[in-house]
């Protein structure tokens, strides 16, 4: 193991905002005209024009560079597994993109020893007219493969899709899981030495990501090289040795992949918390109704932020409903903790009992009660939906608060049960016959 | 073991032929795609690939020929007009494929890489089997026609007929790799190319014989690097015209320079195209 597989020096990659927009022929004719008569051009065009920047950058005036990746060094070793994690924006995907070589780099360079597969996007390539055997062919040769590569493999790729019956129907008409499983297939049976994937395992259904995550363990095992940059943390623990943490677009840290997804997920918490909920703006929803507020009390009608297992609890979420508006019928409302790895561990919802409420102008307090409490000891994320009947979503906040557990006596025995193991708290009896 | 080496700055002088070559699967797939899916759930499928050239030399045929009664050099109106769009249809349909290749792919270069001069490259090929079934038919009506006794007389040139298409390809790839650099900064340039298509056919001797060109706008002809084979190309089956060696040299030093600078500029232009389209 001499040379590195992936040895990244310096890299940089930058792009213009505040640029004066010269998008058409015209804007360039008038920016020459301007320019001729030595005019002050910003002044006479003032068109501003950048996209995929936030707004906060944005605001800034004249020439000013954005740097999506700055000065970023790092070796990967043949085998090893990296995952790369970081906030939207930290430069991510920038980074994917120069070593698959879609975009050239600013400044600094990037050696790759060994064939190299990219992996951005599933199906890319697919044609909606040809069939999925063709297009098996079309999206292996796009990816790099050779068609005599593709042909002694055509059989595995078959079985893995599962969709041998459909093979000579155009992959218009396949649904959209069918058309993730096919294209994942053909990737899956890319076998380059270097593998670059992006988040492309959010698609599919729950156990056919189960398989696609088995197939990246397989081609582990074979000492691949793999470069992986993905949200859902429980996959990069479980399948990268290594992570690279990005931050603004430089190298936070580099080491272990429990160290560094430890020290990123403490992080990512504090920054949550900075909004209060009146004032969030990452909402989804159609907006008809708004959450406002939310906290827990306890019997006592005090407000609690840290949790005791088995004790009773009231949830409340404050909504809005703008004054001048109707009441809103039927409206379901939810609570959902997630876990540090962004899974659901508990939910709390109106209409799995049953409980429609009407929504009055002005603010409402929805209050769900639990009876004893049974979450397991640790940091969790309170998610807070609003719905009315079975289809509109009102308002949905991610992540809105941060609820703590500890302590309680939950079994009576004073007992934590196994947070790592299990996250649910449940109280058995056990006998014994013989 | 390959290496790959990414660099900031690469030299837009530099073109990696290899890496082409390592493509060819992918290439010879997307030119049967291109002529396969084309007219896929299409109750005349293939047909439309002769119905296209009949139909449009119809049309000419009808319009000028009948109405307008312009001259033909006084050959059969339907061969005349056949003659020049043959080459003409490969000629603008390899500029419209070359010209509007990278922002038709733009969602594919941006998920993943291969040598971004491969799907203009597949365009000239893909047309090259357009123009294959457009000549079958156009030989189809010159027999018919020179059976039939009319006034054509082709002559030995027709052996430069390979030449001639060579030379459309060249120029078709090279004005069309520079307007799709262009396009990525200026999306003007992909709405004004029907008209600059149009406008270039009639710079060429496509409906007009060059001799009814008026000597004021003669080097209209001569800068053109098309009007020469046009016409050259007539000459060649039906005897008409008169092919002037010098507007065939400086057609087709036009059309090498043109080829050159265009894959220069697209170089240039692809490398970061992503970023900006």
């Amino acid at each position: 193991m001499s040379n590195p597989a992936i040895s990244v020096r310096g890299l940089s990659k930058r792009y213009r905002l505040g640029e004066i927009s010269r998008h058409t022929l015209a804007d360039e004719l008038t920016y020459l005209c301007h320019k001729f008569r030595r005019r002050n051009v910003a002044e006479h065009m003032g068109k501003v024009a950048f996209t995929g920047v936030s707004p906060a950058l944005n605001q800034g005036h004249g020439n000013q560079d954005f740097w999506a990746l700055r000065d970023v060094s790092f070796d990967v070793q043949p085998g090893e597994i990296i995952g790369i994690v970081g906030g939207n924006g930290a430069g991510k995907s920038t980074l994917l993109k120069i070593l698959s070589r879609i975009t050239e780099p600013s400044e600094g360079e990037a050696f790759i020893t060994g064939r190299v597969g990219s992996l951005l996007e599933v199906g890319t390539g697919f044609h909606p007219e040809l069939t999925g055997r063709e297009n098996i062919f079309m999206n292996g040769t796009i990816m790099g493969m050779r068609i005599a590569d593709i042909r002694r493999r055509f059989d595995e790729i078959v079985a893995f899709s599962e969709i041998e019956q459909f093979l000579d129907t155009p992959v218009k008409r396949y649904s959209s899981g069918m058309y993730v499983r096919l294209a994942f297939a053909v990737a899956a049976h890319l076998d380059p030495e270097v593998l670059i994937v992006d988040e492309v395992l959010a698609v599919g259904d729950a156990a056919f990501q189960k398989k696609c995550l088995g197939k990246m363990g397989d081609v582990v095992r074979q000492g691949r090289t793999i470069l992986f940059v993905s949200h859902n943390m429980a996959a990069v623990e479980n399948l990268c040795t290594h992570a690279l943490w990005l931050e603004h677009g430089r190298v936070r840290m580099l080491g272990e992949t429990s160290e560094i997804v430890e020290h990123y997920l403490g992080s990512s918490q504090i920054t949550q918390q900075a909004d209060s909920i009146r004032n969030r703006k990452d909402r989804q929803g159609t907006g008809r109704a708004r959450i406002v507020d939310f906290y827990v009390t306890d019997e006592a009608g005090k407000r609690q932020n840290v949790l005791r297992p088995g004790n009773r609890y009231h949830f409340t979420l404050e909504c809005e409903l703008s004054a001048n508006s109707l009441s809103l019928q039927n409206v379901v409302a939810s609570v959902a903790l997630t876990d540090l790895r962004n899974e659901t561990v508990w939910l709390a919802h109106s209409k799995f009992t049953h409980e429609y409420q009407t929504l009055m102008p002005g603010v409402n307090r929805m209050t769900c009660t639990v009876n004893d409490f049974s979450v397991a000891e640790g940091v969790y994320n309170a998610t807070l939906s609003l719905g009315q009947g079975e289809v509109e979503t009102l308002d949905l906040i991610t992540n809105a608060a941060e609820i703590n557990i500890e302590g309680g006596n939950f079994f009576g025995t004073g007992s934590k049960g196994s947070p790592t193991l299990c996250k649910t708290l449940t109280r058995a009896t056990w006998s014994l016959t013989t | 073991m390959q290496i790959t080496h990414i660099k900031a700055g690469q030299p837009w002088w530099i073109i990696n032929w290899r890496e082409l070559l390592d493509n060819r699967d992918l290439f010879w797939l997307t030119v049967q795609r291109d002529l396969t899916a084309i007219y896929k759930q299409s109750v005349l499928g293939p047909l439309w690939f002769v119905l296209q050239p009949v139909l449009t030399t119809v049309v000419f045929t009808v319009v000028f020929g009948n109405f307008a009664k312009t001259s033909t050099d006084g050959l059969p109106p339907f061969l005349f007009y056949m003659s020049g769009l043959v080459l003409w249809n490969y000629f603008q349909g390899v500029l419209n494929g070359v010209a509007s290749s990278l922002v038709s792919n733009a969602g594919i270069l941006r998920k993943v890489y291969f040598p971004r001069l491969l799907p203009p490259l597949t365009s000239v090929v893909t047309y090259l089997g357009h123009f294959l079934i457009n000549f079958i038919v156009f030989m189809g009506f010159f027999f018919y026609f020179y059976f039939k006794g009319s006034a054509i007389h082709p002559s030995w040139w027709i052996l430069l007929m390979p030449g001639l298409v060579l030379h459309c390809a060249c120029v078709g790839l090279g004005a069309g790799l520079w307007l799709s650099a262009m396009t990525i900064k200026y999306r003007d340039v992909s709405f004004a190319l029907p008209f600059l298509t149009q406008l270039w056919m009639y710079a060429s001797p496509v409906i007009l014989p060059a001799s009814a060109v008026s000597a004021k706008w003669k080097w209209v002809i001569a800068v053109n690097p098309m009007a020469g084979v046009i016409e050259l190309n007539r000459f060649a089956f039906l005897g008409s015209g008169s092919p002037d060696r010098t507007i065939l040299m400086v057609s087709f030093l036009v059309g090498i320079g043109l080829l050159i600078s265009g894959l220069f500029v697209f170089n240039r232009a692809q490398r970061t195209f992503v970023d900006t389209i």
